[in-house]
This record gives structure tokens, sequence and C-alpha cells, in this order.
């Protein structure tokens, strides 16, 4: 582990500090004490020597615990013809928070590796890719299950959930692309290539041509969002805990992976 | 004569590569004849399809004939003349050479795609300049982003099958703008986003040719 100042656990429990102070509202005089609270004991307990590097795994688990029990339990605005099935949002949107991070760091290692040539990003990228896409499928399985329910069918001709669908396969393709090469050296640059070009064509695809069209979700261009409806705040207190748990939570899984492929490929990385 | 500047570089592996289509015209006439036994057969199976159904027929023939087109650019050429190209240009003069010349054989391609289906599968069109406009817009588009997966696709051991895998993907967006700007060629429709519609496409273009310039010399550094 790196001595940085940038560590995950750093990263992830400033940001809960942060969503829990700004979480309180009206009742910051709650909220702030906690939060700082949180901040204290975190970095006197790092002072102290307490190995900390795996405080966001624990982190984690505990908000994605806290995001089942409350977001099955919490009183729910009725918005629409949503009813019960809101819910949803705590679960539906963090998976796309996650595989957009993914991508991201998948990206951002194609683009070291071309600068560097070393194998190790290549691991780093393709794991993200793949752990991506499998929150990308969670995340569709998820919306779709929604859209049964409430706009009537699985899939429905609504702009982004066509748009997606469509860069899911963008990112299947890629993880195809890399199964047709046997040199290791070729495969992990020419899927670099790959990645950049799809990852651009991909911003457009799903952040602009969604937003040009009217689309069945809620806060698009004819539908207000949630979050005018919620006037208790009751899903806005669990959607942003359930955001950075399901993400922490991605991102561990593409640690594992990594770690995995790094073993499988110890002989060429050490050899 | 002297070739020394980038233009000049360029300008001679255009001609180069349209000197030798036309030496070897079988591939240029083998597609044409793809593109008039792919319209007869709807033609035969459909007659004449009314205006939505002409417009997806008429992409979707796009589609194909672009992805036969531009494969061969990178796979008929064997490793050893790449191998020579890439001692004597520089790969990103070789890959604007390559994108101007498929730009080149996509546009004509795609007017007699246009011909083809104007006269066997009936002329629905209220716009033909507007609609043609928009076939070499269209053609412009494919061919870009094909050529760029074809560059790919060409380093995984020839997989043209991996070329559709990748592309298909990849080009659906652009395809589901160019339909929907065509619109306004068969019906007259009020389309408020159309010159956004536009601006994003040529947006599209522009960065795909961007990323073909960024890229292409990291693909060729065997």
């Amino acid at each position: 582990m790196k001595k940085s100042w940038l560590s995950i656990s750093n990263i992830a429990v400033i940001l809960v500090s942060v969503v829990i102070a700004l979480l309180g509202k009206e009742s910051m005089a709650i909220s702030l004490p906690i939060a700082a609270g949180l901040l204290v004991v975190y970095f006197i307990l790092k002072r102290m020597g307490v190995p900390m590097q795996n405080a966001w795994k624990v982190l984690s688990v505990l908000l994605l615990l806290f995001t089942i029990i409350a977001g099955f339990n919490v009183k729910v605005p009725s918005i629409g013809t949503n009813g019960q099935t809101s819910r949803n949002l705590v679960f539906h949107v963090p998976m796309w928070i996650a595989m957009y991070t993914l991508f991201t760091i998948s990206v951002v290692n194609s683009l070291r590796y071309l600068a560097t040539n070393d194998l190790r990003k290549d691991i780093l990228a393709s794991s993200a890719g793949s752990v991506g896409v499998l929150f990308g499928v969670m995340g569709f399985v998820t919306g779709s299950l929604w859209a049964t329910y409430t706009w009537g069918g699985t899939i429905t001709d609504d702009p982004k959930q066509l748009s997606t669908f469509i860069a899911l396969l963008i990112y299947l393709a890629y993880l195809v692309l890399r199964m047709s090469f046997t040199d290791l050296d070729k495969r992990a640059r020419v899927s670099a290539i790959y990645n950049i070009f799809a990852f651009a064509l991909l911003i457009p695809l799903t952040y602009i041509i969604p937003r040009m069209q009217d689309s069945l979700h809620p806060g698009s261009a004819s539908t207000p969002g949630f979050k005018s409806s919620d006037t208790e705040h009751t899903l806005q207190l669990v959607f942003y805990p359930a955001f950075i748990g399901w993400t922490l939570l991605s991102i561990w899984i593409y640690t594992l992976r990594v770690r995995y492929k790094r073993l499988a490929l110890k002989n060429i990385l050490h050899g | 004569m002297p070739v020394n500047t980038a233009i000049q570089q360029i300008w001679f592996l255009v001609k180069k590569d349209l000197v030798l289509e036309w030496r070897q015209r079988h591939a240029f006439f083998g597609i044409l004849i793809y593109v008039v036994s792919t319209v007869f057969v709807i033609q035969l199976m459909v007659h004449q399809p009314e205006e939505k159904i002409w417009n997806a027929l008429f992409w979707v023939v796009q589609l194909f004939v672009c992805v036969n087109a531009v494969a061969k650019s990178f796979l008929q050429e064997s490793r050893g003349r790449l191998l020579y190209y890439y001692s004597i240009v520089h790969p990103r003069n070789f890959i604007i050479a390559k994108l101007l010349y498929n730009v080149v054989l996509m546009i004509i391609m795609s007017l007699i795609t246009l011909a083809c289906s104007v006269a066997l599968l009936g002329n629905p069109l209220i716009k033909p300049l507007y609609f043609t406009g928009i076939v070499v817009l269209g053609g412009v588009s494919l061919s870009l982003l094909f050529t760029m997966l074809a560059a790919i696709a060409a380093q995984a051991s020839q997989n043209a099958a991996l070329m559709a895998i990748m592309g298909f993907p990849l080009i659906l967006p652009v395809l589901m703008l160019l339909a929907n700007i065509a619109r306004s060629a068969f019906v007259t429709v009020l389309q408020p986003g159309l010159p956004r519609m536009f601006l994003l496409l040529v947006g599209m273009d522009i960065l795909t040719i961007a990323l073909a310039c960024v890229l292409f010399p990291y693909l060729w550094k065997d």
C-alpha cells in the first residue's frame, strides 16, 4: 500500500462525512457533530498507527447494510405511478454511477498503458471494464424490472434504456475483442485503443442523445425529477449513502479482480 | 518528384489507392453487385415499401455496404506492404489518406445505393436534394468510423467478423441520428431539434477523425 494521502479510505471517509453533514438540512446541529466526529475518530485512529487502509471496505458494508435496511423500511413519498417502487431508486441509480466510475478507471488506465506499455495497467483497464459491465447489467436489470411495473413494459423505447443497452453492447464488444488475441502485448495495445475510442463515443451516446429526446425517465425534459416530490428528504437520506456504498463495493470487486488477474499473469509480469 | 510535405504524401497515398481500385476493378464491381442484389432482394420481398420502412431498409443497406467496402481497405494490404508504408510515411498521414480514400469510395457507393433504391423500391422522397445531402453526410460518417475499426480489426488476426461486433454498437447512435434527420425528407414534420442533431453528427465525425489521428500511430507500433 502506498503511503499517499489520496488513499481510497481517506476519500471515502471524507465523502461520507460531507454527505452526513449535508443531509442534516434543518437539523444541522445533529448532523454536523456526527460528521466531524467520524472524521476526527478516523484520523486519530490513523495517527495512532491503526492500519486503516481497509476502512473503506468496512464503510462500504455498513453503508450497504444501511441502504438495504433503510431502503425497504423508510417512508417513501408517493410520486406519480411509482408508489412503493420508488425504493428501487437506491438500487438502480447507484449501479450506473458505479458503472461510470469503473469505465472511467478503465479508460484512464488504457491511456496510461499507451503511455507506459506496462502490462499491469492493462490488467487494471480490463478488470475495470469487466466489473463495469457487471454493474451495467445489474443497472439494466433493475431498471427493466422497475419499468415492468411502472411503464408497462420490460423493454420500452425509452431513449435512455436503449442507449444504455447499446453502451453495454460496446463494452461487451471490448471484452470479445480481448478474447481474440493470443499475444498479450498486442491485446493490451489494441484493446486500449478500442477502449479509448469507445469511451469517447459513449459520452455523446449516453449523455447528449437521451437528453435531446423525451424520456420516460423522471428528471428528463417533460417529467419532474424525484427531488421535488421528496419533501421529507427520506429518499435522499438513503440515496446518497447508497450511492457511495455501491460505488465502494464496485471498486472492492474491481481490486479483487485485479489481484486475481495479477496472480494469473504472475510469471509474465515478474519473469 | 520529391514527396516531402504531409499534404503531398497524403495526396499520393489517396491517388495510389484510387488507381489501385480502378486497376483491380473486381472489388469495386463486387460491391456494386452487392448493392444491386441487396436492393433487388428487398424489392422482391416488399415491392414498394412505405416511407418509414424505405428509410429503415435504406440505412441498413448502407450499413452493410459500408462494412464490406471499408473492411477490405486494411484487410487487402499485405504485411510486407504495410511495413513498407511504415518506413516511408508518418502513420498519421497514412490514416488520413485511408480516411479520405474511404470517404470518397463511400460517397460514390452511397449515391449508387440511393439511385438503386429509388429505381427499384419506388420514390417516396418529397425533398430529394435534402435526402441526397444526408446520404452523403451519412456515408462520410459511416466510412470514418468503420475505417478506424477496420484498422483495429486488421490487428486482430484479420478478423472481419470482429469488425461487425465492434462496429455495430458504435455505429447505432449515428444510424439513429441519420434516420431521425432523414424523416424530414419523406413527410413534412416539425423537428425542433434538427440543427442540433446535425451539429452532433458533424461533431461525432470530427471526434472520430481526431481520435483516429491520435490513436492510429499507437496501433501501428509493430
